[in-house]
């Protein structure tokens, strides 16, 4: 007992550490990343504010990262969807299929995506490949959070508004939508947060325009502008952790509000 | 004289090889309370859910008020549902479920209001409009499903066991204010139910269903004490079944003897038309007969027995009494009157009936 709690402290402590040494040598007034601290200071903070390039990269990658939640949600409402209601041939293989993405190494996927992008339809690299792969990274993620948002949903609500004489397209405007909408901010939060930190991907995807974690690799290569980068570490992982929380707050109040117990999630 | 508001004819409905539906002939008149009654399975959702639009027949047809209801989908019906789960939408107050039917007609927004405040007073949830709906507990969930679908006006109110997920109480007022409801508004109703004295206390007519069939359509009086079937009767209530023979036919009854009870004249309407001389069986009802008591006399038919056990309901006492000369026990319910003793376990005792209860069903198998 007490060995596994050791382990889970050391376990904590490997896995946060070096997190939060991020914000602890953004604030620090050195251009070293070493102890002892040099004293407290707001410049890399304000020297983020003065570097075009970085701005760039970073809407890049908001750009990218919007594109892609609403492309791998807006997939994912469909594959739900068709999960939930229908049956159809091969239902389980093609749903395992689709979350193959989830444990595949992204390396893999990012070479593949390479080869049969720049290769095979001779397409130009450009934030739009970026968009292609990130969707399809964030589409497993989607799909999880989307299916149990439309499970959850009791098929005799859609059918009291039809037969109340609405239209199927208002039943699913009027009914469907606002009961899984929490499924679907959620969705949506997280896809976004997946594709503003993914790297490797983008890295092979990306054409002159660098996304904001290919530019953070970029620099990695000047000491003097470590301190920034942590910076923008900080601030990125005050963002994700932020958003993730959104995230779960949604989905808990979908299953809330349809009534249902808690079967697990991401968080 | 206007034709039935529902006719369905020859209603066949499977499920690719499961024959869920087997022809079903079904006239409903305007202003009827019909219950579609039967066992879990029998078909009596997939029935209703035809006549919703939920489901397409296999083979037959629905008219509703004379018209062909093959390929008009749900929302065009004149038809309105309360689901089995109620199906409130829990994003909106109860005055917007109630109101979410009303969204397409050209009324103004007072007078729309009034409908609703209207329909929630007829359920006896008036001022509970502003509430949100997925916080009412199931019995108010059930009056705002049936509030939703009443101010619509339709021509046929179809309710999938509306009062199985309330507890007993809160179901047997229920089911008095449904009837008060249904004759207030003169709609006609088909409800759908496993619960035979529910269906018996609600029904102007109760259709019976086994296995995709309708057994047995009859008012519930008729239905209680002239089952046409084995099933039947043993699905509504008690019935005591006994193995007998036919032994002459007329045009006034059968002349019947049965193991136990001995000779009795069964009239036309308690027999199948097609009687025949030869064996069958035989039902009377727990009600129609009596535990004799030391010394009583009696001018109905008597024999003698051995109580086979007691059971003690307070009001009532159920005997199971086997007859001399018989294996079955027959189970006799007793009013238990100041006065009346009630009868141990083992002890011999009379028992009369009366003969005119009995019922006959022919050769059905059992
Ligand atoms: N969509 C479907 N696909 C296949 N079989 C179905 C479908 N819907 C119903 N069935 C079958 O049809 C039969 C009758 O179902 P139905 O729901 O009408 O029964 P029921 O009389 O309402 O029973 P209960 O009292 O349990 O609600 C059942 O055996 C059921 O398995
Ligand atoms: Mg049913």
């Amino acid at each position: 007992m007490r060995g596994l709690k050791l382990y889970a402290i050391g376990y904590l402590i490997f896995l946060y550490a070096p997190i939060a040494l991020l914000p602890l040598f953004a604030f620090n007034d050195g251009t070293v990343i070493a102890f002892p601290l040099q004293g407290f200071t707001w410049k890399w903070f304000a020297g983020l504010a003065t570097t075009p390039a970085l701005h760039d990269a970073v809407i890049n990658s908001l750009l990218i990262a919007v594109t892609s939640a609403i492309l791998a949600t807006l997939l994912g409402i469909c594959a739900a969807r068709a999960n939930a209601r229908y049956r159809f041939p091969f239902k389980t293989g093609i749903l395992g299929f689709i979350m193959v993405p989830l444990v595949l190494p992204e390396i893999i996927v990012g070479v593949s995506l390479l080869v049969v992008i720049a290769n095979i339809f001779s397409m130009r690299l450009s934030l739009w490949t970026v968009v292609l792969g990130h969707t399809l990274i964030c589409m497993p993620f989607a799909i999880a959070i989307l299916n149990s948002a439309f499970d959850n949903l009791d098929a005799s609500l859609e059918e009291a508004a039809v037969d109340l004489g609405e239209t199927p397209w208002n039943t699913f405007r009027l009914v469907t939508l606002p009961l899984v909408m929490p499924g679907i901010v959620s969705s949506l939060l997280i896809s976004f947060t997946i594709s503003l930190d993914e790297f490797i991907i983008a890295f092979f995807l990306t054409g002159a325009e660098p996304t904001m974690p290919v530019y953070i690799w970029a620099q990695l290569r000047f000491p003097q502008s470590l301190p920034i980068i942590m910076a923008l570490g900080t601030i990125l992982v005050a963002l994700s952790i932020v958003l993730l929380t959104v995230a779960e707050i949604f989905r808990r109040r979908g299953l809330a509000r349809a009534g249902v117990r808690d079967t697990g999630g991401f968080l | 004289m206007t034709g039935p508001i529902i006719k369905l004819d020859g209603v066949h409905k499977s499920y690719g090889e499961v024959d869920v539906l087997k022809g079903i002939d079904l006239d409903i008149a305007e202003g009827e309370f019909l219950t579609l009654l039967g066992p879990s399975g029998c078909g009596k959702t997939t029935l209703l859910r035809i006549i919703a639009g939920f489901e397409e027949v296999t083979d037959g047809v629905c008219l509703i008020s004379g018209r062909d209801m093959a390929g008009v989908p749900a929302n065009k019906r004149p038809t309105n549902m309360v689901f089995q789960s109620y199906a409130v939408f829990p994003h909106l107050t109860v005055a917007q479920n109630v109101a979410f039917g009303l969204r397409r007609s050209k009324l103004g927004k007072a007078e729309k209001a009034a409908k609703v405040e209207e329909a929630l007073g007829m359920v006896g949830l008036g001022g509970y409009g502003a509430r949100a709906a997925h916080a009412l507990s199931g019995g108010q969930r059930q009056r705002v499903a049936l509030a939703r679908a009443l101010i619509l006006e339709p021509t046929v109110l179809l309710l999938d066991e509306p009062l199985s997920a309330l507890d007993r109480k809160l179901r047997e007022q229920m089911q008095s204010e449904l009837r008060r409801l249904q004759r207030q508004v003169g709609i006609t109703f088909i409800l759908v139910t496993h619960d035979q004295e529910e269906a018996l206390i609600m029904s102007d007519r109760i259709a019976v269903m086994f296995g995709g069939r309708i057994a047995q359509l009859a008012p519930p009086q008729e239905l209680y004490r002239r089952p046409r079937t084995l099933d039947v009767a043993r699905f509504i209530g008690v019935m005591n079944v006994l193995p007998g023979e036919v032994k002459e036919k007329g045009p006034a009854g059968i002349e019947v003897r049965v193991d136990g009870l001995g000779r009795a004249r069964i009239e036309p309407e308690q027999a199948p038309s097609g009687a025949r001389i030869g064996t069958g069986w035989a039902g009377i009802r727990p009600e129609t007969m009596s535990v004799l008591f030391a010394g009583e006399q009696t001018d109905r038919s008597v024999a003698e027995g051995e109580v086979a056990e007691v059971t003690y309901y307070g009001d009532m006492t159920y005997y199971d009494v086997i007859l001399d000369g018989t294996d079955r026990p027959l189970t006799i319910s007793m009013k238990n009157l100041i006065g009346r003793e009630v009868l141990e376990r083992g002890a011999r005792t009379r028992v009369s009936w009366d003969a005119r209860s009995i019922v006959w069903f022919g050769e059905e198998a059992v």
